[in-house]
Protein backbone atom coordinates (compact mmCIF):
# COMPACT_ATOMS: atom_id res chain seq x y z
CA UNK A 1 0.00 0.00 0.00
CA UNK A 2 1.34 3.48 -0.81
CA UNK A 3 1.83 6.16 1.88
CA UNK A 4 -0.26 8.92 1.65
CA UNK A 5 1.46 12.04 2.02
CA UNK A 6 0.96 14.46 5.10
CA UNK A 7 -2.45 16.75 4.54
CA UNK A 8 -2.03 20.21 4.26
CA UNK A 9 -2.20 21.92 7.83
CA UNK A 10 -5.75 23.25 8.55
CA UNK A 11 -6.29 26.87 10.61
CA UNK A 12 -9.18 28.02 12.03
CA UNK A 13 -9.32 31.78 11.78
CA UNK A 14 -11.80 34.10 13.39
CA UNK A 15 -12.28 37.83 14.88
CA UNK A 16 -13.11 37.55 18.94
CA UNK A 17 -15.79 39.98 20.08
CA UNK A 18 -16.92 43.35 18.74
CA UNK A 19 -14.78 45.42 16.41
CA UNK A 20 -16.41 45.31 12.79
CA UNK A 21 -12.51 45.04 10.50
CA UNK A 22 -12.02 42.34 7.99
CA UNK A 23 -9.70 43.38 5.81
CA UNK A 24 -6.36 42.13 8.04
CA UNK A 25 -7.89 38.80 8.78
CA UNK A 26 -8.79 38.10 5.17
CA UNK A 27 -5.10 39.21 3.56
CA UNK A 28 -3.94 37.07 6.33
CA UNK A 29 -6.09 33.96 5.33
CA UNK A 30 -5.08 34.39 1.50
CA UNK A 31 -1.06 34.37 2.75
CA UNK A 32 -1.81 30.76 4.38
CA UNK A 33 -3.65 29.51 1.87
CA UNK A 34 -1.11 30.78 -0.64
CA UNK A 35 1.42 28.72 1.37
CA UNK A 36 -0.84 25.44 0.97
CA UNK A 37 -2.82 25.58 4.35
CA UNK A 38 -6.56 25.09 4.62
CA UNK A 39 -7.92 28.09 6.27
CA UNK A 40 -11.47 27.85 7.90
CA UNK A 41 -12.53 31.12 7.71
CA UNK A 42 -15.20 31.94 10.99
CA UNK A 43 -15.65 35.92 10.34
CA UNK A 44 -16.69 38.29 12.46
CA UNK A 45 -17.59 38.52 16.10
CA UNK A 46 -17.23 35.17 17.32
CA UNK A 47 -17.19 33.65 21.21
CA UNK A 48 -15.12 31.58 22.75
CA UNK A 49 -17.11 28.79 23.06
CA UNK A 50 -18.25 28.97 18.68
CA UNK A 51 -14.27 29.01 18.17
CA UNK A 52 -14.26 25.76 20.63
CA UNK A 53 -16.90 23.93 18.57
CA UNK A 54 -15.50 25.25 15.48
CA UNK A 55 -12.42 23.69 16.27
CA UNK A 56 -12.72 20.61 17.46
CA UNK A 57 -15.67 20.15 14.47
CA UNK A 58 -12.70 21.02 12.42
CA UNK A 59 -10.06 19.34 13.96
CA UNK A 60 -7.44 22.62 13.30
CA UNK A 61 -4.40 22.44 13.76
CA UNK A 62 -4.01 26.38 15.18
CA UNK A 63 -6.42 28.89 15.91
CA UNK A 64 -5.51 32.44 14.08
CA UNK A 65 -7.58 35.26 16.45
CA UNK A 66 -7.39 38.88 15.05
CA UNK A 67 -8.68 41.67 17.20
CA UNK A 68 -7.80 45.31 16.52
CA UNK A 69 -9.80 46.80 20.03
CA UNK A 70 -6.82 46.16 22.76
CA UNK A 71 -9.13 43.53 23.78
CA UNK A 72 -5.72 41.24 23.46
CA UNK A 73 -5.32 41.07 27.43
CA UNK A 74 -8.85 40.10 28.28
CA UNK A 75 -9.58 37.84 25.19
CA UNK A 76 -6.77 36.31 24.64
CA UNK A 77 -6.60 34.60 28.73
CA UNK A 78 -10.34 34.08 27.81
CA UNK A 79 -9.93 31.77 24.76
CA UNK A 80 -7.09 29.69 26.19
CA UNK A 81 -9.25 29.37 29.06
CA UNK A 82 -12.42 28.06 26.94
CA UNK A 83 -9.81 25.65 24.79
CA UNK A 84 -8.42 24.46 28.43
CA UNK A 85 -11.38 23.47 29.15
CA UNK A 86 -12.49 21.95 26.37
CA UNK A 87 -9.66 19.77 26.51
CA UNK A 88 -7.82 21.28 23.19
CA UNK A 89 -4.02 21.61 22.89
CA UNK A 90 -3.70 23.59 19.89
CA UNK A 91 -1.61 26.71 19.23
CA UNK A 92 -3.25 30.35 19.76
CA UNK A 93 -1.90 32.75 17.43
CA UNK A 94 -2.87 36.60 17.76
CA UNK A 95 -3.09 39.03 15.45
CA UNK A 96 -3.59 42.88 16.09
CA UNK A 97 -2.33 45.77 17.41
CA UNK A 98 -0.09 44.50 20.37
CA UNK A 99 1.98 46.53 22.94
CA UNK A 100 5.55 45.51 23.23
CA UNK A 101 4.83 45.58 27.42
CA UNK A 102 1.83 43.40 26.67
CA UNK A 103 3.40 40.60 24.94
CA UNK A 104 5.18 38.95 27.82
CA UNK A 105 1.38 38.72 29.62
CA UNK A 106 0.27 36.85 26.86
CA UNK A 107 3.68 34.41 26.33
CA UNK A 108 3.17 33.67 30.15
CA UNK A 109 -0.49 33.14 29.41
CA UNK A 110 0.15 30.33 26.65
CA UNK A 111 -0.47 32.21 23.54
CA UNK A 112 2.08 30.35 21.12
CA UNK A 113 3.25 33.72 18.87
CA UNK A 114 1.92 37.48 18.28
CA UNK A 115 1.53 39.13 14.92
CA UNK A 116 1.49 42.30 14.46
CA UNK A 117 -0.50 44.48 11.57
CA UNK A 118 2.70 44.90 9.24
CA UNK A 119 3.62 41.48 9.46
CA UNK A 120 5.02 39.91 5.16
CA UNK A 121 3.62 37.22 4.25
CA UNK A 122 6.48 35.14 5.19
CA UNK A 123 6.62 36.01 8.54
CA UNK A 124 3.06 35.00 8.81
CA UNK A 125 3.30 31.51 7.59
CA UNK A 126 6.82 30.73 9.32
CA UNK A 127 5.18 31.84 12.77
CA UNK A 128 1.94 29.23 12.11
CA UNK A 129 4.25 26.96 10.90
CA UNK A 130 6.36 27.39 13.72
CA UNK A 131 3.67 26.97 16.00
CA UNK A 132 2.31 23.94 14.95
CA UNK A 133 5.41 22.09 14.81
CA UNK A 134 6.29 22.99 18.60
CA UNK A 135 2.79 21.88 19.20
CA UNK B 1 -6.93 15.56 27.13
CA UNK B 2 -4.95 15.28 23.60
CA UNK B 3 -6.18 13.01 21.44
CA UNK B 4 -3.62 11.86 19.24
CA UNK B 5 -2.34 9.02 21.47
CA UNK B 6 -5.40 6.98 20.70
CA UNK B 7 -5.63 4.29 18.23
CA UNK B 8 -8.50 4.05 15.45
CA UNK B 9 -10.58 1.82 17.36
CA UNK B 10 -10.20 3.98 20.62
CA UNK B 11 -11.22 7.06 18.26
CA UNK B 12 -14.34 5.16 17.09
CA UNK B 13 -15.60 4.25 20.19
CA UNK B 14 -15.27 7.36 21.40
CA UNK B 15 -16.98 8.93 18.57
CA UNK B 16 -19.66 6.46 18.91
CA UNK B 17 -20.33 7.65 21.84
CA UNK B 18 -20.91 11.09 21.17
CA UNK B 19 -16.41 12.54 21.59
CA UNK B 20 -16.87 14.99 19.17
CA UNK B 21 -13.19 15.91 19.04
CA UNK B 22 -12.64 12.38 17.92
CA UNK B 23 -15.32 12.24 15.39
CA UNK B 24 -13.13 15.37 14.10
CA UNK B 25 -10.26 13.54 14.33
CA UNK B 26 -11.90 11.09 12.45
CA UNK B 27 -13.29 12.73 9.57
CA UNK B 28 -9.32 13.93 9.17
CA UNK B 29 -8.17 10.41 8.81
CA UNK B 30 -11.29 9.82 6.40
CA UNK B 31 -10.44 12.75 4.36
CA UNK B 32 -6.43 11.78 4.31
CA UNK B 33 -7.33 8.31 3.07
CA UNK B 34 -4.78 4.82 2.96
CA UNK B 35 -4.86 1.99 5.84
CA UNK B 36 -6.05 3.99 8.31
CA UNK B 37 -8.88 5.20 6.43
CA UNK B 38 -10.05 1.58 5.76
CA UNK B 39 -9.75 0.92 9.38
CA UNK B 40 -12.30 3.61 10.29
CA UNK B 41 -14.08 2.35 7.38
CA UNK B 42 -14.48 -0.98 8.73
CA UNK B 43 -15.58 -0.07 12.15
CA UNK B 44 -18.41 2.50 10.47
CA UNK B 45 -19.93 1.29 7.61
CA UNK B 46 -22.47 -0.81 9.35
CA UNK B 47 -23.14 2.11 11.66
CA UNK B 48 -25.71 4.95 10.99
CA UNK B 49 -27.75 3.21 7.80
CA UNK B 50 -30.90 4.82 8.66
CA UNK B 51 -29.42 8.16 8.72
CA UNK B 52 -30.54 10.34 5.71
CA UNK B 53 -28.46 11.80 3.55
CA UNK B 54 -28.76 15.50 1.37
CA UNK B 55 -27.04 16.42 -0.89
CA UNK B 56 -26.96 20.33 -1.75
CA UNK B 57 -25.48 21.86 -5.00
CA UNK B 58 -25.72 24.95 -7.37
CA UNK B 59 -23.60 27.89 -8.77
CA UNK B 60 -21.42 29.36 -6.76
CA UNK B 61 -22.68 32.07 -4.56
CA UNK B 62 -26.28 30.96 -5.09
CA UNK B 63 -26.48 30.72 -1.41
CA UNK B 64 -26.35 27.41 -0.42
CA UNK B 65 -24.67 28.01 2.46
CA UNK B 66 -26.95 30.63 3.83
CA UNK B 67 -30.25 27.98 2.62
CA UNK B 68 -28.02 24.92 4.81
CA UNK B 69 -28.06 27.14 8.10
CA UNK B 70 -31.69 27.54 7.74
CA UNK B 71 -32.07 23.67 7.49
CA UNK B 72 -29.87 22.84 9.72
CA UNK B 73 -32.60 25.22 12.43
CA UNK B 74 -35.16 23.63 11.36
CA UNK B 75 -33.90 20.33 11.38
CA UNK B 76 -32.61 20.80 14.85
CA UNK B 77 -36.07 22.29 15.98
CA UNK B 78 -37.63 19.35 15.20
CA UNK B 79 -35.51 17.31 17.26
CA UNK B 80 -33.06 15.94 14.77
CA UNK B 81 -29.61 16.06 14.87
CA UNK B 82 -27.98 17.41 11.63
CA UNK B 83 -24.49 17.53 10.70
CA UNK B 84 -23.19 19.25 7.58
CA UNK B 85 -19.94 18.51 5.45
CA UNK B 86 -19.29 21.56 3.33
CA UNK B 87 -16.84 20.70 -0.18
CA UNK B 88 -15.11 23.83 -1.49
CA UNK B 89 -12.24 24.31 -4.00
CA UNK B 90 -8.74 23.67 -3.02
CA UNK B 91 -6.24 25.97 -5.08
CA UNK B 92 -5.03 23.76 -7.84
CA UNK B 93 -1.41 25.80 -7.61
CA UNK B 94 -1.19 25.82 -4.05
CA UNK B 95 -2.89 23.18 -2.35
CA UNK B 96 -4.26 25.48 -0.22
CA UNK B 97 -7.89 26.75 0.56
CA UNK B 98 -10.45 29.13 1.83
CA UNK B 99 -12.96 26.79 3.54
CA UNK B 100 -15.56 30.20 3.95
CA UNK B 101 -19.18 28.14 4.34
CA UNK B 102 -19.30 28.27 8.12
CA UNK B 103 -18.93 32.44 7.86
CA UNK B 104 -23.12 31.75 6.63
CA UNK B 105 -23.74 29.74 9.10
CA UNK B 106 -22.61 31.31 12.11
CA UNK B 107 -26.06 31.45 13.96
CA UNK B 108 -26.45 27.71 13.76
CA UNK B 109 -26.47 25.85 17.52
CA UNK B 110 -23.25 24.34 18.14
CA UNK B 111 -24.67 21.43 19.05
CA UNK B 112 -24.93 20.58 14.75
CA UNK B 113 -21.52 19.26 13.58
CA UNK B 114 -20.17 21.34 10.62
CA UNK B 115 -17.36 20.40 8.47
CA UNK B 116 -15.07 22.21 5.96
CA UNK B 117 -13.38 20.09 3.53
CA UNK B 118 -11.24 21.50 0.31
CA UNK B 119 -10.82 18.87 -2.48
CA UNK B 120 -7.62 18.57 -2.74
CA UNK B 121 -6.92 18.32 -6.14
CA UNK B 122 -7.70 14.30 -6.57
CA UNK B 123 -11.49 14.58 -7.47
CA UNK B 124 -11.52 10.71 -7.39
CA UNK B 125 -9.98 11.40 -3.82
CA UNK B 126 -13.49 13.44 -3.39
CA UNK B 127 -15.76 11.12 -4.36
CA UNK B 128 -14.23 8.63 -1.57
CA UNK B 129 -13.84 10.60 1.18
CA UNK B 130 -17.01 12.40 0.83
CA UNK B 131 -19.29 9.04 1.32
CA UNK B 132 -16.91 8.24 4.14
CA UNK B 133 -16.92 10.83 6.06
CA UNK B 134 -20.57 10.39 5.69
CA UNK B 135 -20.90 7.22 7.24
CA UNK B 136 -18.60 8.05 10.07
CA UNK B 137 -21.19 11.54 10.89
CA UNK B 138 -24.08 8.58 10.78
CA UNK B 139 -22.25 6.74 12.67
CA UNK B 140 -21.97 9.12 15.09
CA UNK B 141 -25.71 9.84 15.44
CA UNK B 142 -25.83 12.60 13.32
CA UNK B 143 -29.00 12.85 10.79
CA UNK B 144 -29.90 13.96 8.24
CA UNK B 145 -26.44 14.27 7.01
CA UNK B 146 -26.30 17.36 4.67
CA UNK B 147 -23.46 17.59 2.14
CA UNK B 148 -22.77 20.94 0.43
CA UNK B 149 -20.68 21.24 -2.85
CA UNK B 150 -20.59 23.65 -5.45
CA UNK B 151 -22.19 22.27 -8.78
CA UNK B 152 -19.83 23.18 -11.37
CA UNK B 153 -17.92 19.98 -12.45
CA UNK B 154 -19.16 16.09 -13.13
CA UNK B 155 -16.90 15.33 -9.36
CA UNK B 156 -19.47 17.82 -7.40
CA UNK B 157 -22.71 16.68 -9.67
CA UNK B 158 -21.31 12.89 -8.58
CA UNK B 159 -20.92 13.25 -4.78
CA UNK B 160 -24.01 14.87 -4.86
CA UNK B 161 -25.54 12.28 -6.83
CA UNK B 162 -23.92 10.02 -3.77
CA UNK B 163 -26.78 11.10 -1.11
CA UNK B 164 -30.15 10.03 -1.21
CA UNK B 165 -31.85 13.39 -1.90
CA UNK B 166 -30.36 15.95 -4.01
CA UNK B 167 -31.28 19.50 -3.69
CA UNK B 168 -30.45 21.77 -6.63
CA UNK B 169 -30.31 25.68 -5.91
CA UNK B 170 -30.66 28.12 -8.27
CA UNK B 171 -31.10 31.91 -8.09
CA UNK B 172 -32.86 34.20 -10.26
CA UNK B 173 -31.79 36.30 -13.23
CA UNK B 174 -27.97 34.50 -13.89
CA UNK B 175 -29.90 31.76 -16.07
CA UNK B 176 -29.29 30.01 -13.88
CA UNK B 177 -31.75 27.25 -14.86
CA UNK B 178 -30.11 26.94 -18.03
CA UNK B 179 -26.52 27.06 -16.97
CA UNK B 180 -27.77 23.75 -14.11
CA UNK B 181 -29.03 22.04 -16.99
CA UNK B 182 -25.49 22.28 -19.13
CA UNK B 183 -23.97 21.01 -16.20
CA UNK B 184 -26.11 17.75 -15.98
CA UNK B 185 -27.61 18.90 -12.64
CA UNK B 186 -31.16 19.10 -13.47
CA UNK B 187 -31.27 15.07 -14.05
CA UNK B 188 -30.05 14.39 -10.01
CA UNK B 189 -32.69 16.50 -8.71
CA UNK B 190 -35.06 15.74 -6.62
CA UNK B 191 -35.96 19.31 -5.09
CA UNK B 192 -35.28 22.74 -6.75
CA UNK B 193 -34.71 25.76 -4.61
CA UNK B 194 -35.22 28.72 -6.17
CA UNK B 195 -32.86 31.04 -3.80
CA UNK B 196 -33.16 34.60 -3.19
CA UNK B 197 -37.00 34.41 -4.36
CA UNK B 198 -36.91 37.95 -2.62
CA UNK B 199 -34.97 38.89 -5.59
CA UNK B 200 -36.59 40.05 -8.73
CA UNK B 201 -36.54 37.54 -11.98
CA UNK B 202 -37.66 34.78 -9.21
CA UNK B 203 -40.72 34.01 -10.92
CA UNK B 204 -39.08 33.83 -14.54
CA UNK B 205 -36.22 31.09 -13.17
CA UNK B 206 -39.25 29.25 -11.56
CA UNK B 207 -40.99 29.07 -15.31
CA UNK B 208 -37.39 28.63 -16.70
CA UNK B 209 -37.10 25.02 -14.71
CA UNK B 210 -40.69 24.22 -15.31
CA UNK B 211 -40.20 24.37 -19.06
CA UNK B 212 -37.07 22.11 -18.59
CA UNK B 213 -38.86 20.01 -16.72
CA UNK B 214 -41.13 19.63 -19.16
CA UNK B 215 -38.96 18.45 -21.58
CA UNK B 216 -38.79 14.61 -21.85
CA UNK B 217 -35.17 13.97 -21.38
CA UNK B 218 -35.24 15.99 -18.46
CA UNK B 219 -38.33 15.06 -16.63
CA UNK B 220 -37.97 10.63 -15.47
CA UNK B 221 -34.65 10.03 -16.15
CA UNK B 222 -33.97 8.83 -12.61
CA UNK B 223 -37.41 8.32 -11.20
CA UNK B 224 -39.99 8.91 -13.47
CA UNK B 225 -42.76 7.96 -10.78
CA UNK B 226 -42.23 11.62 -9.23
CA UNK B 227 -41.53 15.53 -10.50
CA UNK B 228 -39.45 17.50 -8.58
CA UNK B 229 -40.94 20.02 -7.00
CA UNK B 230 -39.69 23.73 -7.15
CA UNK B 231 -39.36 25.64 -3.89
CA UNK B 232 -39.36 29.17 -3.67
CA UNK B 233 -36.85 30.39 -0.81
CA UNK B 234 -35.66 33.62 0.59
CA UNK B 235 -32.88 32.25 2.72
CA UNK B 236 -31.88 35.41 4.18
CA UNK B 237 -35.77 35.86 5.29
CA UNK B 238 -36.03 31.89 6.55
CA UNK B 239 -39.10 32.50 4.07
CA UNK B 240 -39.65 28.91 2.20
CA UNK B 241 -37.80 26.87 4.58
CA UNK B 242 -40.08 24.66 6.15
CA UNK B 243 -41.35 23.80 2.86
CA UNK B 244 -38.05 22.87 1.72
CA UNK B 245 -38.01 20.56 4.77
CA UNK B 246 -41.38 19.18 4.16
CA UNK B 247 -40.39 18.61 0.16
CA UNK B 248 -37.22 16.68 1.88
CA UNK B 249 -38.99 14.79 4.39
CA UNK B 250 -41.26 13.96 1.59
CA UNK B 251 -38.82 13.02 -0.53
CA UNK B 252 -37.68 10.35 1.99
CA UNK B 253 -41.06 9.07 2.64
CA UNK B 254 -40.95 8.53 -1.19
CA UNK B 255 -37.72 6.21 -1.42
CA UNK B 256 -38.85 4.36 1.76
CA UNK B 257 -42.46 3.84 0.34
CA UNK B 258 -41.52 2.46 -3.13
CA UNK B 259 -38.36 0.58 -2.31
CA UNK B 260 -36.24 3.24 -3.96
CA UNK B 261 -34.21 4.06 -1.39
CA UNK B 262 -32.58 0.24 -1.18
CA UNK B 263 -31.85 1.24 -5.25
CA UNK B 264 -29.93 4.42 -4.27
CA UNK B 265 -28.09 2.85 -1.68
CA UNK B 266 -27.68 0.01 -4.33
CA UNK B 267 -26.37 2.60 -6.36
CA UNK B 268 -24.35 4.48 -3.84
CA UNK B 269 -22.46 1.64 -2.94
CA UNK B 270 -22.00 0.38 -7.34
CA UNK B 271 -19.90 4.09 -7.25
CA UNK B 272 -18.38 3.77 -4.32
CA UNK B 273 -16.69 1.01 -5.63
CA UNK B 274 -16.27 1.76 -8.97
CA UNK B 275 -14.46 5.05 -7.74
CA UNK B 276 -12.44 3.70 -5.19
CA UNK B 277 -11.48 0.79 -7.64
CA UNK B 278 -10.61 3.56 -10.43
CA UNK B 279 -7.96 5.64 -8.21
CA UNK B 280 -6.67 1.87 -7.28
CA UNK B 281 -5.96 1.54 -10.72
CA UNK B 282 -4.47 4.78 -11.40
CA UNK B 283 -2.10 4.33 -8.85
CA UNK B 284 -1.03 1.02 -10.14
CA UNK B 285 -0.57 2.61 -13.55
CA UNK B 286 1.37 5.30 -12.60
CA UNK B 287 3.73 3.16 -10.80
CA UNK B 288 4.06 0.70 -13.76
CA UNK B 289 4.77 3.66 -15.96
CA UNK B 290 8.01 3.39 -14.56
CA UNK B 291 9.25 -0.12 -15.06
CA UNK B 292 11.61 -1.11 -17.35
CA UNK B 293 9.08 -3.51 -19.16
CA UNK B 294 7.17 -0.28 -19.87
CA UNK B 295 9.65 1.86 -20.87
CA UNK B 296 10.42 -1.27 -23.37
CA UNK B 297 7.04 -0.75 -24.58
CA UNK B 298 7.12 2.87 -25.22
CA UNK B 299 10.27 2.01 -28.09
CA UNK B 300 8.06 -0.23 -29.47
CA UNK B 301 5.53 2.48 -29.63
CA UNK B 302 8.15 4.85 -30.64
CA UNK B 303 9.53 2.30 -33.48
CA UNK B 304 6.45 1.65 -35.18
CA UNK B 305 6.45 -1.93 -34.04
CA UNK B 306 3.39 -2.27 -31.51
CA UNK B 307 0.28 0.34 -31.39
CA UNK B 308 -0.18 2.98 -28.49
CA UNK B 309 -3.61 0.53 -28.40
CA UNK B 310 -2.29 -2.95 -28.12
CA UNK B 311 0.66 -1.34 -25.43
CA UNK B 312 -2.28 -0.19 -23.39
CA UNK B 313 -3.84 -2.92 -23.52
CA UNK B 314 -0.77 -5.10 -22.15
CA UNK B 315 -1.00 -2.98 -19.29
CA UNK B 316 -4.07 -3.40 -18.48
CA UNK B 317 -4.01 -7.21 -19.42
CA UNK B 318 0.04 -8.40 -19.04
CA UNK B 319 -1.05 -11.57 -20.80
CA UNK B 320 -2.69 -9.89 -23.52
CA UNK B 321 -0.43 -9.56 -26.84
N1 LIG C 1 -31.15 38.47 -1.45
C1 LIG C 1 -30.77 37.29 -1.00
N2 LIG C 1 -29.46 37.02 -0.79
C2 LIG C 1 -29.11 35.80 -0.34
C3 LIG C 1 -30.07 34.80 -0.09
N3 LIG C 1 -29.42 33.69 0.33
C4 LIG C 1 -28.10 33.99 0.35
N4 LIG C 1 -27.91 35.28 -0.05
C5 LIG C 1 -26.62 35.99 -0.17
O1 LIG C 1 -25.87 35.40 -1.21
C6 LIG C 1 -24.48 35.45 -0.91
C7 LIG C 1 -23.87 34.06 -1.04
O2 LIG C 1 -24.42 33.24 -0.03
P1 LIG C 1 -23.76 31.84 0.37
O3 LIG C 1 -24.70 31.18 1.30
O4 LIG C 1 -22.36 32.03 0.81
O5 LIG C 1 -23.76 31.11 -1.03
P2 LIG C 1 -23.11 29.68 -1.41
O6 LIG C 1 -23.92 29.12 -2.50
O7 LIG C 1 -22.95 28.84 -0.20
O8 LIG C 1 -21.70 30.14 -1.92
P3 LIG C 1 -20.40 29.22 -2.22
O9 LIG C 1 -20.29 28.20 -1.12
O10 LIG C 1 -19.28 30.19 -2.22
O11 LIG C 1 -20.64 28.60 -3.55
C8 LIG C 1 -24.36 36.04 0.47
O12 LIG C 1 -24.08 37.40 0.36
C9 LIG C 1 -25.73 35.82 1.06
O13 LIG C 1 -26.08 36.75 2.04
C10 LIG C 1 -31.45 35.10 -0.31
O14 LIG C 1 -32.36 34.29 -0.15
N5 LIG C 1 -31.74 36.36 -0.78
MG1 LIG D 1 -21.22 27.89 0.56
Amino acid sequence: MSSTPPPPHRIVLAKLGLDGHDRGIKVVARMLRDAGMEVIYLGLRQTTDSIVAAVEQEDADAIGLSMHNAGHLTLGPAMLAALEEAGIEVPLIIGGIVPDDDRPILDAAGVAAVLGPGSSAEEVVATVRAAIDAA
Amino acid sequence: MSLRHLSIDELVDRALGGDRRAVGRLLSIVERGGAEAEQVETRTHAHGTDAHVIGITGAPGAGKSTMVARLVAAFTAASRGPAVVAVDPSSPLTGGAILGDRVRMAEVDTSAFIRSVATRGHSGGLALSVPGSARVLAAAGFDPVIIETVGVGQVEVDVTAAADTTVVVVTPGMGDAVQANKAGLLEVADIFVVNKADLPGASDARRDLELMLELSHVTGQEDASRRPPIVMVDSLAGEGIDAVRGAIDEHHDHLVTTDRLVERRRRRARYEMRSRAALAFERHLDDQLHTSEVAAMVEDVLAGSETPSSAARRLWQPDAS
